[in-house]
C-alpha cells in the first residue's frame, strides 16, 4: 500500500527530490541561480573534484535546482538517478557519447522524432558511429542488425508520429542477449503511462520540453538510468570500456567499481556534461518541476481528450486514416492494450483523404489548435510532418516512419474536448470545400 | 583489486588508491544484499586521506566469488582470513547492518588486531520478521521493495554516492537485484538475513573487545532501531569498553541519506 514511507505516483510528482530550504524554510524548491558553489576549505574543494563526497562545484556539472528534477523524475521512472540536459537531443547525445566513439554501432528503430534520425543517420556517421535502422515490429531485424561492434539499442515507446508502439520486453531481451543496453525515448509518454525499465529498457531519456513540462514554454532534456545494465557481465564483456576501464580523464576511475548500479550516470556527469557542456540551466529545470507537479493530473485529462477525438476523427468520410493504438486498425493495437493500459499518447497523426493544398486549407483554418513545431503542451497543436519536422528524410524513409504527404500530426491539449472536435469539424469541411 | 581468501577471488575497493600496507587499514563490510558501493562516500574519501581501503564484496556476493558466509561467524572467519591475504597485521572495521555484526564478532576473535570498531545501523539481537525472512526466497522483489521501504527515510536525499541527481530509493533496488542476480547458486538476500536473525553472540562479542567501538545509528532507522541497539551499548560500557555514539538523522540508508555525517562520524572516530 503507497503511504508515507512508499509513496504513489502523484505524491513522487510532487515530493521527490525536493524539501523545504534548510536555510529559508522556502516550501517551493529555489531556483538556485549561482555557477557557483564557495568550498568550506581546501580540503573540501579537493574532496569535492575527486568525488570523495557529494556536493555541488560548478552549475555545468550540477545543481541544487537540477538536483531535484533529477531525483524526481529518476523516481517517477524508477531508476537510479538522472541527469537533466540542454535538451531532448542533448539528453540523446549525452547517452550515446558516454557508452561508445568512432567505430561503434548502433541498431535503432525507424520510428524516430526527425531530429534523432538526423543525429544518427548524419550527424554521427561523420564522428564514426554508425546506425542501421529497422521497423520497429520486425523482432528478426533487430536481431539481423547486430555486429561486433553494436553498442546500443535505440527506440521510441511509441514512434513519432506513427505511434508503433515499440515492444519493450522482446526488444530489451535482444539487446541483452547481444550485450548491449536498450534507450528508449519516452518523451511522447511520460512515465504516467509507461515505465519503461519495468519493461526491460536501461536507459530512459526524455525531451522535457513537452509532457513534463508541459505548457510549452522551456527547452530541457533528461536522461534517466534504470541501474539495471551489468556493463561487465558476461555478454557484455569488453564493449563498454568507457565504463569498465580506468579513464585517464578523471583520476584513473573506473566507473563500474565505483559505483555497482550508477556507472553510467558517473561518467555521463564527470565527461559528458564537462567537456560537452549541454547542462540545463536552473531556471528551466524550476519550469519543468512546476510542470511535473500536475503531470498526473494533465496526462489524464490529455488522455481523456485524445479518446474523444480520436473516436470523432475515425468516424469522419474526408479522414482516410487515424493512427493510434486506441483503435482495433492500428497495427499496434494489442501491444499498446499490453504496455500502455492508460493510453498511447496524446500525439497522433492521421490522413487526409485530400491532396497537399487541401492539407493546407485544413490546417489554415483550425482556431484552436496551434499551428507550430512542438508537441505534449498544454495548449492543442498540429503539424503537417512531411514538410516540417521530418522534411530532410527520403520518400522511403518517411513510409517507413508511417508519415505520407497527407498525415497531419496532432497533440491533444487539455482544452474542452466539445471545443476541439468543433474546431476540426470546421477545418475538415473547409478542407473538403477547398477540393470542390 | 582482488585478493585471494580461502580459495576465492575477493574483490576489495581501495578508493581509487593503491594498497599500501604501510598505512593504517580500514576495512568496510556492507549488509545484506549490498556490496562495497554503498560505502562510496565514505571509503574514497578515507583513502585519499591516509587510509588503506578495503572496502569489500563479502564472499558470493557481485565482483567476488566464494561461498557467501551463511552465519555472523562465517563472516567474522572471513575477515580474519582477509587481512592476513592482505598482510595487515591491525585494521579497523566498520559494519553496516549484518556487517556490522560481522565486524562485531570479527573484532572479538581478532582481539588486539582490530584497532577501531564501527558499527553502522546496528542491532541485537537483529531479528528479522519470519514474513521477510520468507518473502526473500519466495518474493525476493517484493521483499527488495520492503526493505528499501523501511530503509528509507526521506524523499530528497543530499548529493548522495552517483552524484547529485541520485534517487537513493531506486539505487537501492537496483543494487538489490544486481547482488541477488550475482550469486546464482544461493539466494544471498534469504541467507544473509537467516544469517541477521539467527546471530546470538553479540553480547559476548561485545565484551571481548579490545578496542574502543563507535555505534552510528539512525534516529528515524525502522530497520534496526536505536532502542535495538541499546543492550550492546549497555553491555559495552558495562564491560568498560570505550563507547562514543553518533545519532545520525536518517533511517537505514545512513551512508547514501547522510553520506556527511556518516562520514564526518566515523572519520573522527578513527582519527582517535
Amino acid at each position: 500500500m503507497p503511504g508515507y514511507s512508499d509513496p504513489g505516483f502523484d505524491t513522487l510528482a510532487l515530493h521527490a527530490g525536493a524539501s523545504p530550504d534548510p536555510a529559508t524554510g522556502a516550501r517551493a524548491t529555489p531556483i538556485h541561480l549561482t555557477t557557483s558553489f564557495v568550498f568550506e576549505s581546501s580540503d573540501h574543494a579537493a574532496s569535492l573534484f575527486n568525488l570523495e563526497r557529494g556536493g555541488h562545484v560548478y552549475s555545468r556539472i550540477s545543481n541544487p535546482t537540477n538536483a531535484v528534477l533529477e531525483q524526481r523524475v529518476a523516481a517517477l521512472e524508477g531508476g537510479v538517478g538522472a541527469i537533466a540536459t540542454a535538451s531532448g537531443q542533448a539528453a540523446l547525445h549525452l547517452a550515446i557519447a558516454t557508452l561508445m566513439g568512432a567505430g561503434s554501432h548502433i541498431v535503432a528503430s525507424t520510428a524516430l522524432y526527425g531530429g534523432s534520425q538526423n543525429l544518427l543517420h548524419y550527424t554521427l556517421s561523420r564522428f564514426g558511429i554508425e546506425t542501421t535502422f529497422v521497423k520497429p515490429g520486425d523482432i528478426d531485424g533487430w536481431r539481423a542488425a547486430v555486429r561486433p561492434t553494436t553498442k546500443l539499442f535505440f527506440g521510441e515507446t511509441v514512434g513519432n508520429p506513427g505511434l508503433d508502439v515499440l515492444d519493450i520486453p522482446t526488444v530489451s531481451a535482444i539487446a541483452h542477449e547481444a550485450g548491449v543496453p536498450l534507450l528508449v525515448d519516452s518523451t511522447l509518454t511520460s512515465p504516467w503511462l509507461i515505465k519503461p525499465f519495468e519493461h526491460g529498457a536501461d536507459l530512459v531519456y526524455h525531451s522535457a520540453t513537452k509532457f513534463l513540462s508541459g505548457h510549452g514554454t522551456v527547452v530541457g532534456g533528461i536522461v534517466v538510468d534504470g541501474g539495471s545494465f551489468d556493463w561487465d557481465g558476461p555478454k557484455s564483456a569488453g564493449k563498454f570500456a568507457e565504463l569498465t576501464q580506468p579513464y585517464d580523464g578523471f583520476h584513473n576511475m573506473v566507473f563500474t567499481e565505483e559505483s555497482t548500479v550508477g556507472a553510467f550516470l558517473l561518467r555521463a556527469r564527470r565527461e559528458g556534461l564537462r567537456d560537452f557542456g549541454a547542462c540545463m540551466s536552473p531556471h528551466t529545470a524550476w519550469l519543468i518541476l512546476q510542470g511535473i507537479e500536475t503531470l498526473p493530473l494533465r496526462m489524464a485529462q490529455h488522455m481523456r481528450n485524445t479518446e474523444k477525438v480520436v473516436e470523432f476523427l475515425a468516424t469522419q468520410p474526408f479522414v482516410s486514416r487515424v493512427g493510434h493504438p486506441m483503435l482495433e486498425s492500428h497495427g499496434s493495437h494489442a501491444l499498446a492494450q499490453k504496455l500502455l493500459p492508460r493510453g498511447a499518447g496524446s500525439v497522433f497523426s492521421f490522413d487526409l483523404k485530400g491532396n497537399r493544398e487541401q492539407g493546407k486549407k485544413f490546417i489554415e483554418t483550425l482556431k484552436v489548435f496551434s499551428h507550430l513545431a512542438n508537441v505534449g503542451d498544454c495548449r492543442s497543436l498540429v503539424i503537417h510532418p512531411a514538410s516540417t519536422t521530418h522534411f530532410r528524410m527520403s520518400d522511403e524513409a518517411l513510409a517507413g516512419a508511417g508519415i505520407s504527404q497527407g498525415t497531419i500530426r496532432l497533440s491533444i491539449g487539455l482544452e474542452d474536448a466539445d471545443d476541439l472536435i468543433d474546431d476540426l469539424k470546421r477545418a475538415l469541411k473547409a478542407a473538403e470545400k477547398a477540393g470542390a | 583489486m582482488h585478493i585471494q581468501v580461502n580459495g576465492a577471488a575477493i574483490y576489495c575497493y581501495t578508493g581509487g588508491k593503491a594498497f599500501d600496507a604501510a598505512k593504517p587499514t580500514v576495512v568496510f563490510i556492507h549488509g545484506v544484499l549490498n556490496d562495497h558501493s554503498v560505502w562510496a562516500l565514505q571509503s574514497r574519501y578515507m583513502a585519499n586521506h591516509g587510509w588503506n581501503v578495503l572496502a569489500i564484496d563479502l564472499p558470493g556476493h557481485c565482483r567476488s566469488s566464494g561461498e557467501a558466509p551463511a552465519t555472523v561467524e562465517q563472516g567474522a572467519d572471513f575477515i580474519g582470513a582477509l587481512l592476513d591475504a592482505a598482510g595487515v597485521q591491525r585494521a579497523a572495521l566498520v559494519g553496516h547492518s549484518w556487517g556490522s555484526l560481522i565486524a562485531m564478532e570479527a573484532a572479538a576473535r581478532l582481539k588486539d588486531r582490530i584497532s577501531h570498531l564501527v558499527l553502522v545501523g546496528t542491532a541485537f539481537p537483529m531479528k528479522v520478521s519470519p514474513a521477510l525472512i520468507e518473502a526473500s526466497q519466495t518474493d525476493p522483489e517484493k521483499a527488495m521493495r520492503m526493505v528499501n521501504v523501511f530503509s528509507r527515510s526521506t524523499l530528497s536525499a543530499p548529493p548522495s554516492a552517483l552524484g547529485p541527481g541520485t534517487w537513493v530509493f531506486g539505487a537501492g533496488m537496483a543494487l538489490g537485484r544486481k547482488v541477488l542476480r550475482s550469486n546464482t547458486a544461493v539466494n544471498v538476500f534469504h541467507r544473509g538475513f537467516v544469517a541477521c536473525d539467527s546471530y546470538t553472540g553479540g553480547e559476548a562479542a561485545m565484551a571481548q573487545l579490545t578496542c574502543p567501538v563507535l555505534f552510528a545509528l539512525g534516529s528515524q532507522d525502522q530497520m534496526t532501531p536505536p532502542r535495538a541497539a541499546q543492550g550492546l551499548v549497555n553491555a559495552a560500557r558495562a564491560a568498560g569498553k570505550s563507547v562514543s555514539m553518533a545519532n545520525l538523522p536518517v533511517g537505514h540508508n545512513q551512508m547514501t541519506e547522510a553520506p556527511e555525517e556518516t562520514l564526518f562520524a566515523l572519520r573522527d572516530f578513527l582519527a582517535r
